[in-house]
């Protein structure tokens, strides 16, 4: 649990607050609204999953908070402070494609550190620390274009948390991975989590991930996207993979898919602007505002 | 321990895995490069029965000088300290315009390609003047400059110049968003997202315009020469016709051929040099 060398100390950084955020793109020939109106709070520390269908403004709501997708509505604050564009304190791990390819494992993880101007003797430390803890010292000379899907995640996770960011993103990071892979990536996220404490965001489709992985489940509704459900998810931590068969867990499970069913059935009769008139569902009141 | 046992007693350099392996061998390196030098050695017989048979079909061999008179002529050049001072003139002609080329390409396709008011200014001049080949500047630039020597460098310049150009600006605007995304969420200002992300990620385009540019400006260089220049290999192959020195043009042109291909292999290695990652990705 030793934290890595310039923690913020307080423990109460990465409060996020999401008010009456509306996101809307301008494609060739029309504009299509990805989020609208959505209130909802990130405690310090908490593990969030916005959980929905592909193409529901999900990512947008994520770049939103990142701070490079602009919101047309609203604001979104960290700290107190209103976001505007990306830094380092919050960091986001995409589904692939984004390591650097020239650089190597150590280059790609030191790359942050760099940035901030960090000292070289320092970097180094702070760079063996966290590839040590994703068990990757062994392949820090390699270049990313020669490592395994899990392998590129891992380093992708180094690379952010060597930040210490007070705020984690992550956008189906593991979506690409198989299932065996997929599993030991989730609990090694949780584990850096449970170590790092950082405020946690994840974005999934996959129901089981979304409910093994947080505290809270934000279930999003089709495009434009709204919160269609916001609850929380009682089981013990540590989260293994033992719990994926219990009667909690397939309860929630349950009533996830129940809900994005109804989703995709809204979708099919429902025009791609508006799904308005659908049964409110909420299984436990909601904490947030919203 | 069992698993130990068989996997070395199946490497043992038995005889069977000896004439084996050898026998992959000559399938997979040996028949292909037997066929190769096959395929050399007949065009080359080929050249020689049609030149000291003198054939005339369409083609009219009678001037064309046989391999073994290219040979005679090689031996005596290859001493020759006026073959030499040819061949130096000729290099140093493509260095000084592909070196300025290289770098005032890379520097405008780098502005260029992140700028939309650098490249409203730049471009439609660029543009307008993109369409004219190298080697129809000759007249013209040898009325331009003060003598021949720079004239021929800016023909070479401008040969190369276009290419890395458009590799660069294609380069440097097709970077993944992601990567820049990426390296503003941790923590990059401007300067670095270009110097650290932009130009690295364009380098792969850049090289590849660095060697086309390359193929390009000996090709408008050997053109100038013929017809502009007093010294170097491409006045040398014209002076020879010009002289009946037949076994000299082929000299020529095998030296011209063999110092593109030079040229084009140094580029190769010095981007290697540059982008280990992307010579990994290619020995894959």
């Amino acid at each position: 649990m030793k934290g890595l060398a310039h923690s913020t100390g307080s423990g109460q950084a990465g409060d996020i607050s999401v008010r009456n955020a509306g996101i809307s793109f301008l494609t060739s020939d029309r504009v299509v609204e990805a989020v609208r109106d959505i209130s909802v709070e990130f405690s310090p520390g908490s593990f969030t999953t916005l959980l929905g269908p592909s193409g529901c403004g999900k990512s947008s709501l994520l770049g939103a908070i990142a701070g490079f997708v602009s919101l047309t509505q609203g604001q979104i604050l960290v700290d107190q402070r209103p976001v505007n564009r990306p830094d380092g304190s919050r960091g986001v791990v995409f589904q692939h494609h984004n390591l650097f390819p020239w650089k190597t494992v150590r280059g790609n993880v030191e790359f942050g550190l760099k940035m901030r101007g960090i000292r070289k003797a320092e970097r180094q430390r702070l760079v063996d620390e966290i590839l040590d803890r994703v068990k990757l010292s062994a392949f820090q000379q390699s270049y990313p274009g020669h490592l395994s899907g899990g392998m590129q995640q891992r380093v992708n996770l180094a690379r952010v948390l060597v930040n210490r960011p007070t705020v984690m993103m992550l956008d189906e990071p593991f979506a690409a991975l198989d299932a065996q892979t997929r599993l030991q990536m989730q609990e090694m996220l949780l584990e850096l989590w449970n170590g790092l404490k950082m405020t946690i965001v994840f974005v999934t489709h996959d129901v089981d991930e979304a409910i093994l992985l947080s505290d809270r489940v934000l279930v999003m509704s089709r495009r434009p996207g709204r919160i269609r459900a916001d609850f929380e998810v009682p089981l013990a931590r540590p989260r293994t993979a033992e719990q994926l068969t219990s009667a909690e867990f397939n309860r929630l499970k349950k009533y996830c898919l129940e809900l994005l069913r109804e989703e995709s059935i809204a979708g099919e009769s429902a025009s791609e602007e508006g799904v308005t008139s659908l049964p409110n569902l909420e299984l436990t009141p909601s904490a947030a505002d919203g | 321990m069992a698993n130990a046992l068989v996997s070395r007693s199946s490497t043992l350099p038995t005889l069977e895995n000896q004439v084996r392996s050898a026998r992959l061998r000559n399938k997979r390196f040996v028949v292909p490069a037997v066929i190769r030098c096959f395929s050399l050695l007949t065009c080359i017989a080929l050249w020689y029965l049609a030149s000291t048979n003198k054939w005339n079909l369409i083609v009219n061999f009678e001037n064309v000088p046989s391999p073994t008179a290219v040979c005679q002529a090689a031996v005596q050049l290859i001493n020759s300290p006026k073959f030499q001072s040819h061949l130096l003139s000729s290099i140093a002609r493509v260095f000084s315009g592909f070196g300025c080329a290289a770098v005032l390409a890379i520097a405008i396709g780098l502005g260029v390609g992140r700028s939309k008011l650098l490249s409203d200014l730049l471009m439609p001049p660029l543009e307008l003047l993109r369409p004219i080949p190298a080697v129809a500047w000759i007249p013209l630039a040898v009325l331009m400059f003060p003598n021949p020597e720079e004239s021929m460098v800016y023909i070479t310049f401008v040969g190369a110049f276009y290419p890395i150009l458009l590799n660069t600006i294609h380069g440097v605007s097709s970077v993944d968003s992601n990567l820049i995304f990426a390296s503003l969420t941790l923590g990059a200002n401007r300067v670095r997202v270009f110097s650290d992300v932009i130009v690295p990620a364009a380098l792969p385009a850049i090289v590849t315009g660095l060697s086309i540019g390359m193929g390009n400006s000996w090709f408008s260089l050997v053109t100038a020469e013929m017809v502009a220049g007093q010294f170097g290999i491409g006045y040398y192959t014209w002076e020879s016709y010009t002289l009946q020195k037949y076994p000299n043009i082929v000299l020529g042109m095998i030296a011209i051929g063999l110092l593109g291909m030079l040229s084009s292999l140094l580029i190769q290695r010095i981007a290697w040099a540059f982008m280990p990652w992307a010579k990994l990705g290619a020995n894959r």
